[in-house]
């Protein structure tokens, strides 16, 4: 697992770039699958059938990036954000192009850190003029950040684990599960970062019976954050509110009921701010029970996102235990 | 010319008729089919028989202005802005509400009667008003009614060297590039949508991109120009005379880039002059045609509009030329080597 | 039917944004076992738990009006439990400021009460009593010891405030969730009367769920039903000191018109056909925004909708003390009654004119 999730974080992919993730994803699924689809905006979709109830499980494969607007005349690049960017942590911090090229943030003289914004910062790859960078890069390019993954035992440590593991949980558990009494659709989502995009589009072609959204989730477990009751090492966290949904009861019971059955650890969630791709699929067509299956994670949308194996292990057994539950329901 | 007879054509968001009726009678001639959807939007179709993918390409009808929300007792009108708009661009300015067009004038007081803060800080909008020169409530009720709406007074026309100005430039360019396109015929089916209420949600093209689901879409916009002093390069988001622009990103849309590529392949060849949209702000209405049922590729093709979203703006004819050729060879292109996506 | 009697009992009922089923089993009883029986063809519901009321009309191709007001509440939200304290956030828009010394009722393994604790003046600082207190540093208070309280809340139970409905003079009545289940009962009055009428129409009354976070209920349910016409009925701003007359409307002159984007011309034209034949009384909206309301999702279903939206006005609206003219409730429904007569096919053919 360790591996897996290491080769997936490793990988530049922000929203609207996903080809790359795209492409490794489909190589790992291929032989778990009883079909494999892509669809007009580059979703990835791998069915397994097993019963009448059609289950829609989504996990993003995109992450969020730097999209380059302007080059200068001295070879430094401008960007704006694709998807949620804050300005106060990307000094110092590098990031990395889909062709392989690094660059670094600068930022422009400020008096006041407080009135830093995105536009007073840079990407400098080194270029020594415009005609190299423009050698290099164009505009309309996207970065993503560029860390390596750390192994720091029972949590690791790596960028874009949002949602690089909860890819790494639908892939784990296509691969484990062996009776599956449902019809499957693992959804592996675009631009996610971006407005729920993918997952709105692919939920109106599939119309599942039911949604499941894999993503991470806030803590408040360290000093003195943010009140939140997510901790990590408590286990899959079943989410009953965000900004984009309230869970369905039918669902949020579901969830807790085999958790139960089957000793995973869980704990609740109600998150004051942020959305999943359960809150565009809940809302298509004539409406679907939705919820999310959250994995605990510090430090989100910073290039070191933290996650502990124990509920990374956990989200994936529910996640089993979801497709091998007959769920009977249309 | 079209361009001077749309722009002075009053459309505020919602109600689009004066624009509707001018389009329609002049594509009627031109296209099999004109019919209005339940919101308002003009959709025409040619060549519906024809193979090929289909193609639709849009641009709004509808313009940012006012909205009469009461009437006080000395007759004076109480305004909202319909859309985005810098309230403090109101001051001072004229205005026609209303299908009947009765002109008002937005009053400011005289600043020999200010203080001296005063003028310094913005008038805000529950401080203005419309005056029509009624006598009282009952006297301008004979004339305006509460929900009317009203759009700047502005004469459009010729300026400066091979410009252009009025006001709703963003998007009755747009239209007119349709205008042009419609005249010429391609080999596949093209659905034109003339959408209403883009300045207030992107309305009338979400329920068009639904009745219609085509293979791909593009919209045709007004987009800001920022290149005025002290703007630096790289906050201007595009020039005028430097060509059409072309979106690879907005706050709706993270464009396709096999239909970004084709789009400069076909202005290459064809050299036609273009620059890309730097700013990413924004919503269009590719955003709402991109997450319609399963999914429509779009792009977005604007001209260059300096002062969007004001009384006045200016373009470019040159860039608006160069926005019409680019979309017909673009759509060339479709005929001979299909779709880029 | 006792319409003071169903507005008390709908809204004392519980019914959170996505919890709402206190109060829709209420409305679904009514038409199942109650006199509501026999004013319908058929009732059903759907699976985010929007209730669809179906009234036949008597023409052949009907034309389909839907009527949509929502039943859900805003209220709070478990979100941790601290040394026998519960910690909650907001379901919809709760104006923080309304909630100190508020008694709740928390929907935990049982129903407990609950305060919201307010320090007293003794205990603050002296700069604290100038700013409102944040939701994220209030905590509600159960009277129960820590385990107790481990016991039987879970993060993530719904709350609701406490507060019963009251008569006031003039007709008016006060209470928590006006907004917008004076619109719901609204709209069964329109169905009482219904049943006596000659109407081409055939009508659906939606009872919509999550309203209150982004129109939810609205958007999957006139997805479902793709009507004709969609008619939001949700209620507006009623005076009070500090509102001008345009922003804010009297109780008691009647249901609310509103012009509009999120309204169809002729719609806002027919409403206004409809009042002066049915002689009643009403006033005029301009809103220049299609927010606000499920006609926001009504109004893009599918390939379009010609939408409109009438209101109660409404004052205190999103306190526990809103406040409205029972009169103008039920001219609201009469309203709605009068309108669906005038709709026959050429009505809609004629919304795509032009």
């Amino acid at each position: 697992m360790k591996k897996l999730i290491s080769k997936l974080t490793a990988i530049s992919s922000p929203s609207g770039r996903e080809e790359q993730i795209r492409a490794f994803i489909k190589e790992e699924i291929k032989n778990y699958c009883d079909e494999l689809r892509e669809d007009k905006l580059g979703n990835l979709i791998a069915i397994k059938h097993g019963g009448n109830t059609k289950i829609q499980f989504a996990a993003h494969m995109d992450e969020i990036g730097m999209i380059i607007t302007d080059i200068d005349e001295n070879g430094f690049l401008r960007f704006s954000n694709v998807g949620g960017i804050s300005p106060h942590r990307l000094y110092g911090q590098r990031v990395r192009f889909q062709n392989g090229m690094v660059g670094v943030f600068g930022a422009e003289k400020v008096e006041d850190i407080k009135k830093l914004t995105l536009n007073k910062l840079y990407i400098d790859i080194g270029a020594s003029s415009e005609e190299e960078a423009r050698s290099k890069i164009s505009v309309g390019d996207i970065a993503t950040f560029h860390h390596e993954f750390t192994d720091l035992g029972e949590r690791v440590v790596a960028k874009s684990m949002d949602d690089r593991i909860g890819c790494a949980v639908l892939i784990e558990a296509l691969k484990r599960v062996t009776n599956p009494q449902n019809d499957l659709y693992c959804t592996f989502t675009v631009q996610e970062e971006v407005g729920l995009r993918g997952a709105r589009t692919s939920a109106f072609g599939i119309e599942p019976d039911l949604g499941i959204a894999l993503d991470v989730t806030a803590t408040g477990d360290t000093p003195e954050a943010e009140r939140l009751a997510v901790k990590l090492g408590k286990g899959a966290a079943i989410k009953v509110k965000d900004l984009s949904i309230i869970t369905h009861s039918k669902v949020k019971d579901l969830l807790t009921e085999l958790a139960k059955t089957n000793s995973i650890p869980y704990q609740f969630e109600v998150l004051p701010f942020g959305g999943t791709d359960a809150g565009a699929i809940h809302l298509t067509k004539a409406g679907v029970p939705a919820g999310v299956i959250s994995i605990p994670c510090r430090y989100v949308h910073s290039p070191s996102e933290m996650v502990d194996l124990n509920d990374v292990e956990a989200a994936v057994r529910l996640v089993v235990a979801v497709m091998e539950k007959k769920i009977g329901w249309s | 010319m079209l361009l001077r007879e749309l722009c002075e054509l009053n459309a505020v968001s919602s109600r689009e008729d004066a624009v509707r009726a001018y389009i329609r009678n002049r594509i009627t001639e031109k296209v099999e089919t004109v019919t209005t959807d339940k919101l308002g939007n003009l959709l025409a179709v040619q060549g519906s028989g024809n193979t090929g993918p289909k193609i639709m390409l849009t641009a709004h009808m509808d313009e940012v202005g006012l909205m009469v929300v009461g009437i006080d007792n000395s007759g004076l009108l109480k305004i909202k802005t319909v859309g985005g708009i810098d309230e403090r661009v109101l001051l001072s300015k004229r205005v026609v509400i209303g299908p009947n067009r009765i002109p008002g004038v937005i009053g400011a007081k005289p600043i020999h009667l200010q203080e001296k803060e005063e003028r310094e800080k913005p008038v805000k909008l529950p401080s203005l008003f419309v005056d029509i020169g009624a006598k009282d409530k009952a006297d301008a009720e004979k004339e305006v009614s509460i929900g009317d709406l009203a759009a700047f007074d502005v004469k459009a026309g010729g300026f400066g060297d091979r410009m252009f100005k009025g006001k709703a430039l963003d998007d009755r360019v747009g239209c007119a590039v349709l205008l042009n396109l419609i005249e010429n015929h391609y080999d596949f089916p093209l659905y034109y949508a003339f959408t209403v209420q883009e300045e207030v949600g992107l309305r009338g093209a979400t329920v068009a991109a639904f009745g219609i689901n085509p293979d791909l879409a593009l919209v045709f916009e007004g987009t800001s120009a920022g290149d005025v002093p002290p703007a630096k390069k790289h906050q201007q988001s595009t020039r005028l005379g430097k060509g059409p622009a072309i979106s690879f990103m907005d706050r709706s849309i993270i464009v396709n880039q096999a239909l970004i590529e084709r789009l400069v392949k076909v202005a290459n060849e064809a050299n036609i002059p273009f620059q890309f949209r730097q700013s990413t702000a924004g919503g269009t209405e590719a955003g709402a045609i991109n997450q319609s049922q399963t999914g429509i590729p779009a792009g977005v093709l604007s001209v260059p509009c300096r002062y969007i979203h004001s009384p006045v703006s200016i373009l470019s004819l040159d860039d608006f030329e160069n926005t019409i050729k680019l979309a017909d060879a673009f759509l060339k292109s479709i005929e001979r080597r299909g779709l880029p996506v | 039917m006792q319409i003071e009697s169903l507005l008390t009992k709908l809204t004392e009922a519980v019914g959170v944004s996505g919890r709402e089923n206190q109060a829709t089993n209420i409305i679904v009883d009514f038409f199942t076992q109650g006199e509501g029986r026999l004013w319908i063809s058929e009732i059903s519901q759907d699976r985010l738990g929007n209730i669809f009321l179906h009234k036949k009309g008597q023409g052949d191709h009907p034309p389909r009006i839907m009527f949509a007001a929502h039943i859900d509440e805003i209220g709070l939200i478990v979100t941790d439990i601290e040394e026998g304290f519960l910690r909650v956030s907001s379901i919809g828009g709760i104006d923080q400021r309304v909630l100190l010394s508020q008694e709740v009722i928390v929907h935990a393994k049982e129903d407990l009460l609950g305060i919201i604790s307010a320090k007293p003046p003794h205990l603050q600082d002296p700069d604290e009593s100038g700013k409102a207190v944040k939701l994220q540093d209030m905590t509600i208070d159960l009277g129960l010891s820590p385990e107790r309280v481990e016991s039987l809340v879970q993060i993530g139970d719904p709350i609701t405030i406490k507060r019963d409905c009251r008569l006031l003079k003039n007709s008016l009545y006060s209470g928590k969730a006006m907004d917008d289940r004076a619109g719901v009962v609204a709209l069964i009055e329109c169905l009482s009367r219904l049943k006596d009428l000659h109407h081409q129409a055939e009508v659906y009354c939606v009872v919509t769920v999550q309203e209150e976070l982004g129109v939810r209920g609205a958007f999957v349910s006139s997805y479902e039903l793709n009507p004709d016409l969609g008619i939001a009925i949700d209620v507006t701003h009623g005076d009070m000191p500090g509102l001008s007359d345009y922003e804010a409307f009297k109780l008691g002159q009647g249901p609310v018109i509103v012009t509009g984007p999120q309204v169809h011309p002729q719609i806002f034209e027919k409403f206004k056909a409809a009042a002066k034949a049915g002689n009643i009384k009403y006033q005029i909206e301009a809103e220049v925004t299609p927010r606000g309301t499920d006609a926001y999702a009504l109004q893009v279903a599918r390939a379009g909708v010609a939408s409109g939206l009438v209101s109660i006005p409404l004052r205190y609206m999103h306190t526990s003390v809103e406040t409205l003219s029972l009169e103008d409730l039920k001219e609201t429904g009469r309203l709605l009654a009068e309108f669906v007569r005038q709709i026959d096919s050429e009505f809609v053919e004629g919304l795509k004119c032009c």
